[in-house]
């Protein structure tokens, strides 16, 4: 690798070629400011606050997009720039409402952090706040478009990114605004939910649709029997908005505090992985083994992937799994099994999912489906965020706290269940299980790790029984197309499938990287997080969704058999094409 | 028409040469503002009247000659008199002048103005015009290849395919010392070397930069509706230089008669040869297409421009990777103004150090200016670089109508700025006009007389440039509009000392924290008139306490 | 919404589709067709060019050049570049917005006029400028700027 010389504030430094000027000067301990930047996306040098100072022309350049080049005297950081940065910073104040208190992102604000840093106490500036109304119409992401500062990220993310397109910037100059694509409402518009405009922001302009409120309400209500289940994702990211290493997994001590905060039911989402899992890897199997119905069998367990397709792709419908994904399973068993056992009415019952995702938020009223135990299967879905409020709120030390069991009716869990979280995830619990179902044994070595990292589009050839299964993985929705491209091509000409069996998930790393996770995310902390699961699925009981004996239990007990009509009934959906842009 | 080889169009002019030639030629102007200001009725006139008397006399519709306050302009000249010029003609007087003079050969004295000899002067004089770009401006028909051909069109195209390699064409550039006519100043045979340069082999693009916002100002305009040919002749030079295979011409929409001319003079070229693939036999292929801008100024700065090629928002984006390593479509691409292509041909044909003599210091040649606001003639002026100031706008242009002192001059249009009347002895060039806080600019000079004052015109071009914020970096977005709010405040009356001081902070805050060049000089005309008007300023402030 | 129907829209389409980045050529075809850009005609446009909506919206709010909304019958424009304005232009808005009881930018109720200031068409040796439709008005003064809009509105 070629490497470039040069000079920051009067520091010799060495980088590799490219190496843009922010990234050069952490070498020497500096730390230029930077606001528009972030770590997943490209520069939109739309902000000027990393603004240094070319020491041969005089000339300022942003440090955030320039590359370092070779003989480069740079200098970071002087009255003049200083000045300069204060005065972006107090321009930005001028259009920005000063509502910390009642933000969404008090606390943890790149912008707010920012202005603290600046301190700007007083300004002669007229405060020039425009009036744009705030939209909650997905009841998933809200868009404030007053707080946005232009950076320009959640465009990036939801146009290149995701691909989805429904965030534009509209108008110029000082009018420009985020709005959704056409300035129809956002539920309107294709937005698929996925939250990742909300992970990037930069401060509160876009959040999730903060359903706390909610939660606490009805935690106080005494008809209620208010049940909850944690997200695999959350366990390993939770801990981040505590102090925690990144990727310490929580598990033990979310129980408890769940239950604290007045819970009467602790369940896990992973119990309904596993379970999501023999439906799926039977399904798998049919058609693979069987010959029945189409080859590639696409994953359904990301409902903003599911959006996606049946707005975009609605040609992949015979493709996809008819899962439901794993929360709305236990939603739909909470209402019916439990409710039977546990000898409760249903109608009683309150489900809350505590979801990485702000999807959930929208998919939990998806369709009819989602009412399949006769009342709303899952009732609210909030995001770890919210919880990671909700704790603090309840007053409960997360760090001291010990651990506690989740009701293991509901709760008990496989590694293959806990491994969901990742992308790749899904695809290698579904692996361990098909092999088992057509050799009649559970793999050798239960780790497929050709599903594991965070390379866009991940391929694979794995061999069961002498008969060769070709996988791909995607995450991030703007790593789809390619993979269905291909898809379409081999159908059109008739030839084989490319693939036999593929996972999507909408969020980049899949659901660790999600989009009501805590803020920050980077692919470094994804790969911690992912570690995280990938460590409690080696230190666990049982690798393979099919050993969990509280799977076998619900089948003996209730569901009969997978693909059986009564978990046809609770555990899968359908879908329809739901074409973009219908008005 | 056939596709000329290098001797086919050779013959083909030594035709044009020999064709007789009627006993007079009627030129009537009809540019854009000819025709706003009434040519085409006149033009009407002419023609009914040569009909009507039988005279033999060749009618031709130029593009423009430059003075533009004197239009409708109709040029006769007749045998081998000198031609004459007649301004602010109407039909009666076109009547009378095809009676009196294509008639008789007895010139109308009541309508006469300077014809173009009478403004230029061989060799190159500063304080006289000289015309190189507009060479051929209100003097060829802008519809005919042929007229182009019978001036040297195309010659150097020819002589660049056939008798030289880019390298002996970027070093006539050198030679010449052009510098980019768009604004920026950037030397043209560097441009052109670094493009050639880059990436070898791969697919590279050559822009022109028609999209002239400067309001105020109408040089590549004129050049476009006037001399096509020209312009197009840089371009397909500049292509086989660089490597490029295709070109883009983006014109501002609101220009639809230079895109028509355009358009026209591209198919023309085809026919002929002359774009198309194997240029005169060349083996060279290098095709234009035509893309409209839609009412943004920045989409004059390069990197925006090629954004809104593409189809996208025309924002700018961060340079490096400048466009000669990666431009439209990420490929290597190289943008140039109208008037820079339009020197082109002429610095090949007679030679680098021939344009490299006029001129002083670093800035060579000769500079287009659009000459508006407070003079007797408004118009073109085309002057060799070191021409001052005074010598254009007293000299050329006559000074101000009410024969009033001139108060200021405003070069570079909304991101230049003010030069005052105790400066006008400056010579014009690159440099100078930077020491005085102003800029060359693409060529927009507006003269102001005492009822002017210096804070209304520099709110004027703060509020455009607010205006044309592509709103994409915070201190351009935020700072323009803060900033007008406060000299709206200083305007109404209640401004303070103190807020002075905040204009000030802003203006650094965009000088040094904007991204592109837009934002970095809208406050050049507020800086500029506090700088050398400042009582302006403070007689409008409240009594500091 | 306004019926519009965008039956000329594939045409657009098919002529520009083809062609790399051609959606503002398209969108100048379209409004040329609509004299403004269609809400409806813009969403046909999109999916037969597969462009997405959300782009075509950033570019027609981006540039000035590009209606939404259906203007007036007569379109009248006054130059408000450097020479306009330094010869009297904002007088000539003035005049117009008290006759016509509009502000620039807006359309008379009765949808015959619409009032815009556009930043020099290239005629400023003929400031201060206005146009009408397609004719341009020059060397205006505030006394007559009225009679000529309306004698151009009933020429036209
Ligand atoms: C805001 C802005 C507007 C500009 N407008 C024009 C323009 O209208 N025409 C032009 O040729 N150059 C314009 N430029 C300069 C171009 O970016 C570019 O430098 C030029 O076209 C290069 O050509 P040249 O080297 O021949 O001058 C503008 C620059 C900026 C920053
Ligand atoms: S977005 Fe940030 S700066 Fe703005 S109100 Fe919220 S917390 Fe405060
Ligand atoms: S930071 Fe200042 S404004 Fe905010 S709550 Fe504390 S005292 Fe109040
Ligand atoms: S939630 Fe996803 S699809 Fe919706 S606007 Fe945000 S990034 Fe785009
Ligand atoms: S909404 Fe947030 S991410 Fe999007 S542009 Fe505004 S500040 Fe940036
Ligand atoms: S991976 Fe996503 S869909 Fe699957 S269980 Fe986790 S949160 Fe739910
Ligand atoms: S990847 Fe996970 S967090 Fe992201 S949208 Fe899908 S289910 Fe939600
Ligand atoms: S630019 Fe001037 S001289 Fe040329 S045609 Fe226009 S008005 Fe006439
Ligand atoms: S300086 Fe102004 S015009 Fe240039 S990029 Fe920034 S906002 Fe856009
Ligand atoms: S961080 Fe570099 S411009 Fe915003
Ligand atoms: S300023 Fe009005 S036409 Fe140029
Ligand atoms: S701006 Fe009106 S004539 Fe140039």
């Amino acid at each position: 690798m070629t490497t470039v010389k040069a000079i920051i504030n009067g520091l010799p430094v060495e980088v590799p070629e490219g190496t843009t000027i922010l990234e050069a000067a952490k070498q020497v301990s500096v730390k230029i400011p930077a606001l528009c930047k972030h770590p997943d996306l490209h520069p939109t040098a739309a902000c000027g606050i990393c603004i240094v100072r070319i020491k041969a022309t005089g000339r300022t350049l942003r440090a955030c997009c320039t590359p370092l080049e070779h003989g480069m005297e740079v200098i970071t950081h002087d009255p003049e720039i200083v000045a300069v940065r204060r005065g972006i910073v107090e321009l930005m104040m001028s259009k920005h409402p000063n509502e910390c208190l009642t933000c969404a992102r008090n606390q943890n604000c790149e912008l707010q952090t920012m202005c603290a840093d600046f301190n700007i106490e007083k300004s002669d500036l007229d405060s020039i706040v425009p009036d744009l109304p705030l939209d909650e119409s997905t009841k998933a992401v809200s868009l404030d478009p007053r707080k946005c500062i232009s950076c320009g990220r959640c465009i990036q993310v939801c146009q290149e990114m995701q691909n989805v397109w429904a965030l534009c910037f509209m108008e110029r100059g000082i009018e420009t605004r985020i709005a959704p694509a056409g300035d129809i409402s956002l539920a309107e518009s294709p937005c698929v939910k996925c939250g990742q405009c909300s992970a990037h922001c930069p401060t509160g302009a876009i959040t999730e649709y903060d359903e706390a409120p909610t939660v606490w309400q009805k935690l106080m209500d005494p008809e209620l029997h208010c049940v909850v289940q944690i997200a695999p994702a959350v366990r390993v990211a939770i801990g981040e908005a505590f102090g925690f290493p990144v990727g310490t997994n929580l598990t033990g001590k979310l129980y408890a505090a769940l239950r604290r905060m007045g819970f009467k039911a602790v369940f896990d989402t992973n119990f309904g992985a596993d379970l999501t899992i023999l439906e799926e890897a039977h399904e798998f199997v049919e058609r693979f083994a069987h010959g029945k119905s189409e080859l590639p069998l696409i994953t359904s367990c990301c409902p903003a992937w599911v959006d996606f397709m049946e707005k975009y792709h609605a040609d992949m419908i015979p493709h996809f799994s008819t899962c439901k994904s794993p929360h709305e399973m236990v939603g739909a068993l909470a209402k019916t099994y439990y409710a039977q056992q546990a000898k409760i009415d249903p109608q009683r019952i309150f489900m809350v999912s505590i979801m990485p995702c702000t999807a959930k938020k929208f998919e939990i009223q998806r369709s009819e489906d989602m009412r399949s135990s006769g009342y709303q299967d899952v009732d609210v879905s909030i995001t770890t965020r919210e919880l990671a409020r909700m704790i603090k709120q309840a007053g409960i030390d997360l760090r001291s706290i010990p651990e506690e069991q989740p009701d293991h009716m509901l709760g008990a869990y496989s590694g293959a269940g806990t491994i969901f979280g990742t992308t790749g995830g899904v695809m290698e619990a579904a692996l361990r299980t098909a092999y088992k179902l057509v050799t009649g044994a559970n793999p050798p070595r239960p780790d497929f790790t050709v599903t594991r990292g965070l390379k866009g589009v991940k391929e694979g050839r794995i061999e069961i029984a002498g008969k060769e299964v070709r996988i791909a993985v995607a995450h991030g929705l703007g790593n789809v197309e390619s993979v269905l491209e291909r898809v379409r091509a081999a159908k059109q000409k008739g030839e084989t499938p490319p693939w036999h069996f593929i996972e999507v998930m909408a969020c980049p790393g899949g659901c660790v990287g999600g989009g009501g996770q805590p803020y920050g995310a980077t692919d470094e902390l994804r790969v911690k997080r992912a570690q995280g699961l990938y460590q409690e699925d080696t230190a666990g009981l049982w690798r393979c969704s099919h050993d969990n004996p509280y799977i076998q239990k619900v089948y003996a007990d209730f569901l009969g058999h997978p693909l059986s009509e009564k978990a046809h009934h609770l555990l899968h959906t359908h879908y329809i094409p739901r074409p973009v842009y219908q008005r | 028409m056939p596709k000329f080889t290098p001797a086919e169009l050779d013959a083909h002019r030594a035709k044009l040469a020999a064709a007789p030639r009627k006993r007079a030629i009627i030129k009537v102007g009809l540019n854009t503002c000819g025709d706003a200001a009434g040519a085409l009725p006149v033009y009407q006139a002419a023609k009914e009247a040569l009909q009507a008397s039988g005279l033999d006399a060749q009618l031709v519709r130029t593009g423009c000659a430059g003075m533009c306050g004197l239009e409708p302009l109709v040029e006769v000249q007749v045998g081998s008199d000198p031609a004459v010029m007649y301004g602010r003609v109407n039909a009666e007087a076109m009547r009378e002048i095809v009676a009196q003079h294509v008639g008789q050969g007895k010139a109308v004295d009541a309508y006469r103005v300077p014809s173009i000899a009478d403004m230029c002067c061989e060799p190159p004089t500063p304080g006289k015009q000289y015309r190189i770009v507009l060479r051929n401006c209100g003097v060829i028909d802008p519809e005919s290849l042929d007229d182009y051909i019978a001036r040297d069109g195309y010659q150097a195209l020819k002589q660049v395919l056939t008798q030289m390699t880019p390298e002996q064409v970027i070093a006539e550039l050198e030679a010449s010392g052009l510098r980019g006519r768009g604004g920026a100043g950037f030397p043209t045979f560097l441009k052109w070397k670094i493009t050639r340069a880059s990436r070898p082999g791969e697919q590279k693009y050559i822009i022109c930069n028609g999209d002239e916002g400067d309001p105020g100002a109408y040089m590549d305009r004129s050049v476009l509706e006037g001399d096509p040919h020209s312009v197009i002749e840089g371009m397909i030079i500049g292509g086989w230089v660089i490597g490029a295979s295709k070109g883009i011409f983006y014109i501002r929409a609101e220009y639809p008669l230079a895109v028509e001319r355009i358009e026209k003079a591209i198919r023309q070229a085809r026919a002929a040869g002359l774009l198309g693939s194997n240029i005169l036999g060349s083996g060279f292929d290098f095709d234009l297409e035509v893309r409209l801008g839609a009412g943004a100024f920045v989409c004059g700065e390069e990197t925006a421009l090629m954004a809104s090629i593409e189809g996208k928002r025309g924002t700018p984006w961060p340079r490096p990777p400048y466009p000669a390593q990666k431009g439209l479509w990420g490929q290597p691409s190289m943008i140039n103004n109208v008037e820079t292509f339009a020197n082109i041909p002429p610095i090949i044909l007679r030679g680098g150090a021939w344009f490299g003599a006029i001129g002083i210091g670093r800035s060579k040649g000769t500079k287009v200016f659009a000459v508006t606001g407070k003079v007797k003639v408004s118009g073109l002026v085309e002057i060799p670089m070191g021409t001052t100031l005074r010598q254009v706008v007293e000299g050329i242009c006559g000074g101000t109508p009410s024969g009033k002192p001139v108060k200021a001059v405003q070069t570079g249009g909304p991101s230049g700025g003010l030069i005052p009347a105790s400066l006008l002895d400056t010579p014009i060039s690159y440099e100078e006009l930077a020491k005085l806080g102003s800029i060359m600019g693409s060529g927009g000079m507006i003269v102001m007389d005492e009822t002017d004052n210096t804070v209304e015109l520099s709110r004027f071009y703060l509020d455009f440039s607010v205006d044309e914020s592509c709103g994409k970096c915070a201190p351009c977005r935020i700072g323009g509009t803060q900033m007008l709010r406060v000299i709206d405040r200083v305007l109404a009356g209640k401004g303070t000392k103190q807020d002075i001081a905040t204009i000030k902070r802003i203006a650094l805050t965009m000088q040094r924290g904007s991204l592109c060049a837009l934002g970095q000089t809208t406050p050049n005309p507020v800086l500029s008139s506090l700088k050398y008007f400042e009582h302006e300023w403070n007689e409008r402030l409240v009594a500091s306490k | 919404m306004a019926a519009t129907a965008p039956a000329d829209v594939p045409a657009i389409a098919k002529k520009w589709k083809d062609k790399r980045g051609s959606l503002i050529m398209a969108l100048h075809d379209l409004q040329g067709r609509y004299g403004y850009v269609p809400r409806d005609a813009a969403l046909e446009l999109g999916k037969l060019m597969g462009v997405p909506l959300a782009r075509i919206y950033e570019v027609t709010t981006f540039y000035n050049f590009f209606k939404l909304e259906a203007p007036g019958k007569h379109i009248i424009s006054v130059c408000m570049g450097t020479a306009c304005y330094l010869k009297g232009a904002p007088e000539l808005v003035a005049r117009l917005s008290e006759k016509l009881g509009i502000k620039a930018g807006e359309t008379t109720p009765d949808k015959q006029f619409h009032l815009q200031q556009v930043r020099c068409i290239g005629c400023c040796g003929l400031a201060p400028v206005v146009t009408v439709n397609e004719k341009v008005l020059a060397k205006v003064k505030p006394a007559e700027i009225v009679d000529q809009v309306y004698a151009c509105a009933k020429g036209a």
